[in-house]
């Protein structure tokens, strides 16, 4: 099955000479430069990446990288200079102008940054709007646009006029409409930019939430790397139109491709981003019950560690060995390492949760934090120089200006 | 020397060249308008003037208010007792069908205006041309296509009316917010749907407000109309001047200034919300919405947000 979404070399220019513009930009002038020379805007250029299924890709930068002409070269809105764009696995640029509508009306969705509303129509009308111009039935019409500003949490307010509601319900309008149009494609161009912080908050735990049942696949455009941290699964850094880097979050915190993204990185906040996954290592040592007590010492005393994990056959942690109580078990007697020589002094985490949630165990006990999977098996541990290390990390390249 | 370049001969050919060759159009359009503004005349006059005033009364209140309702009755019962009915009915005739006319060309052409930068390029020069030209200008052409009488009046009337219903209908358009346009486009909506029900819609205080242009416009020209020989306000002010007459010219005056009010105060409320709707929409959403109508807060804004229901 071919991807929902396949970007290839898309570009954009604006302005007369077009082609001569496009010509500088492959042979890697800037965007100033081509402004100067040909009076042209290059809005994007040689953009490439694919979008999966149930996947929420995040295109990201500065104002005026090219954001919102890329998410409109996606469904057409404006006609690309050069590249192609597929949706499940169709040419957009084949479609005629009727085929063009249709794959609008009911494949590709999209929500604006200043959510785009009639003025003169109710709630419902607008959530209904892209079923009315399918042409579907009055009653079909209500029934989804009514379950939309359900899963929205408005319909008590479907009779009011947009402008009788405030901006966050306004935007939960926007994605009513998109939602009630049951497309699988959501395009979203900066979406909640134009909301209070707190606001911003409840729209972002709102459209996890979502997608976590309804699972669409959405592009996602915002100039805030912590929005785009905490929602994409793959994040594209866009700068003058081109793409700078195409990763997960943790992927480009810890290593920013240039200085432009590694500013970005540098006002995020790392605790919510990167998860105990991200900073695991190989533990330094393991015991298992049944080992030899002193040779668990020795290797102790040679790791200069005063404790060490000790897990059952199946891998799990059976808790840990001290130094002291090994000792002890020696002096009295006892060889092997038995349930009697292990205590329950440690701490561990999902592989899964971010920082946050476990800064303040690290470093606790003996033994370093132990990262475990859903059955409670030990993957790793997170020492504490580890958090330390990923939370100050100036990245390797990055520069502060 | 700069020879002389025969303009203006060049456009009396013209003129003269049209007149021989499509005869059969300025007859047909003098005709209709003639009629027009005949019907609407009678329709006018005929009945005791207090039928009308009881209509103009009842229409003023119901889009405007109790404040126009009552200057409309005073307005119009004065005019009665200046004994100018019948000239003031033959004005108002020939200003709403002039108005008619310009508004049902000028509003097509700014809309085409707005959707097509050609025709927007092509119409601007005309319309300056059109509003910088004295008026005298062209009531000659008016004059020797269509005679004397009320139809050249009209006719130069339209003209003169048109440019701003044009232009207004134009900016309108252009200021709809280009990002709802957009959201039409991105979902799937015809051209047309999108002009019916967002940009005119959007447009329409914009589009109003260049009738009510139109309008006065039309009615700033009813002297020159009367110069023209067409009969009604215009004509009793010409003939006031022609025998210095300076009581009936400042009660004809008067009649036109007390009608130019009422049009003006009537149509500028078409574009904006009347006490009538705003009553309307509050009582429709009174009775179709559950919960109360609260204004918007913050608290609002949390609440739903805490349990979105699941599909
Ligand atoms: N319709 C247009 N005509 C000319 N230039 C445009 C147009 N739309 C965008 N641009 C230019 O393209 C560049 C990218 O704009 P945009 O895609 O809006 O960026 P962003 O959404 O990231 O702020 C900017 O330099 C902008 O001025
Ligand atoms: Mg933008």
């Amino acid at each position: 099955m071919p991807p929902v979404l396949q970007v290839t070399g898309l570009s954009k220019v604006f302005g007369a000479r077009e082609q001569e513009a496009l010509r500088l930009a492959d042979e890697g002038v800037g965007r100033d430069e081509i402004l100067r020379r040909t009076g042209a805007t290059l809005a994007v250029h040689d953009v490439s990446f694919t979008v999966e299924r149930g996947e929420l890709f995040v295109i990201m930068g500065l104002s005026g990288s090219g954001k919102s002409t890329l998410v409109r070269l996606l469904n057409r809105l404006i006609e690309p200079s050069a590249g192609t764009v597929q949706v499940d696995g169709r040419d957009l640029r084949a479609l005629d102008d009727a085929q063009l509508r249709s794959v609008r009306n009911d494949k590709i969705s999209m929500v604006f940054q200043h959510f785009a509303l009639l003025p003169h129509r109710t709630v419902r009308e607008n959530a209904a709007y892209a079923l009315k111009i399918r042409g579907v039935g009055a009653r079909e019409q209500r029934e989804r646009a009514d379950w939309a500003l359900r899963t929205v949490g408005l319909l008590e307010r479907a009779d009011a006029r947009p402008d009788e509601l405030s901006g966050g319900m306004r935007q939960r309008v926007g994605l009513a409409r998109a939602l009630a149009a049951d497309s699988e494609v959501l395009l979203m161009d900066e979406p909640f930019s134009a909301l209070d912080p707190l606001i911003r908050r409840d729209m972002q735990d709102l459209l996890e939430r979502l997608q976590s049942e309804l699972h669409k696949t959405i592009v996602f455009i915002t100039h805030d790397l912590n929005e785009a941290m905490r929602l994409g699964d793959r994040i594209l850094m866009l700068k003058d139109g081109r793409t700078v880097q195409l990763g997960t979050g943790p992927e480009i915190i810890s290593a920013p491709a240039d200085d432009y993204v590694a500013d970005f990185t540098s006002d995020v906040d790392r605790t919510r981003v990167l998860t105990a996954g991200d900073l695991l290592r190989e533990p330094r040592m393991t015991a298992r019950l049944g080992d030899r007590a002193g040779d668990v010492l020795r290797a102790l005393g040679t790791a200069e560690a005063n404790g060490v994990y000790v897990l059952d056959d199946r891998g799990r942690i059976a808790g840990v060995a001290r130094d002291d109580l090994l000792a002890r078990a020696l002096q009295e007697g006892r060889t092997d390492l038995g349930t009697r020589e292990v205590v329950a002094e440690y701490a561990t985490i999902g592989a899964d949760r971010p920082v946050v949630e476990f800064v303040h165990l690290v470093g606790r006990h003996t033994v370093p934090l132990g990262v475990v999977d859903d059955d409670g098996r030990l993957l790793g541990v997170v020492p504490r120089a580890a958090v330390l290390d990923a939370l100050s990390a100036v990245p390797a390249r990055g520069s502060v200006r | 020397m700069i020879p002389h370049l025969p303009i203006g001969e060049t456009v009396s050919d013209f003129i003269d060249w049209l007149l021989d060759t499509v005869p059969w159009l300025f007859d047909a359009i003098s005709n209709v308008m003639q009629v027009l503004v005949d019907g609407l005349t009678d329709l006018l006059v005929s009945p005791a003037p207090i039928v009308w005033i009881v209509v103009f009364t009842v229409v003023a209140l119901v889009l405007r208010g109790p404040w126009l309702a009552l200057y409309t009755l005073v307005a119009f019962l004065l005019v009665v007792s200046l004994e100018l009915w019948v000239e003031t009915m033959q004005t108002l005739a020939l200003v709403l069908v002039a108005a008619v006319i310009a508004a049902a060309i000028g509003v097509p052409v700014g809309i085409l205006a707005a959707r097509r930068r050609a025709v927007s390029v092509v119409v601007r020069p005309v319309l300056d041309f059109m509003q910088t030209t004295p008026v005298f200008v062209y009531l000659i052409p008016a004059v020797f296509f269509f005679g004397v009488g009320v139809v050249p009046g009209v006719v130069a009337t339209i003209l003169f009316a048109i440019p701003p219903g044009v232009r207004l209908t134009e900016l309108g358009i252009r200021q709809v917010d280009r990002e709802v346009v957009e959201a039409a486009q991105a979902f799937g909506a015809r051209p047309g749907q999108i002009l019916r029900e967002v940009q005119l819609p959007l447009a329409l205080p914009s589009i109003m407000a260049g009738v009510n242009q139109v309008i006065m416009l039309a009615l700033s020209m009813v002297v020159t109309a009367g110069l023209l020989g067409a009969a009604g306000l215009g004509a009793v002010v010409v003939r006031a001047v022609t025998q210095l007459d300076i009581a009936s010219g400042v009660e004809g005056g008067l009649a036109v200034v007390l009608l130019a009010i009422f049009l003006d105060r009537l149509t500028g409320a078409f574009g904006q919300q009347t006490a009538v709707s705003r009553l309307l929409r509050a009582r429709g959403r009174r009775a179709s919405s559950a919960g109360p109508a609260e204004p918007a807060s913050r608290q609002d804004e949390n609440a739903p947000a805490g349990a979105p229901a699941s599909a």
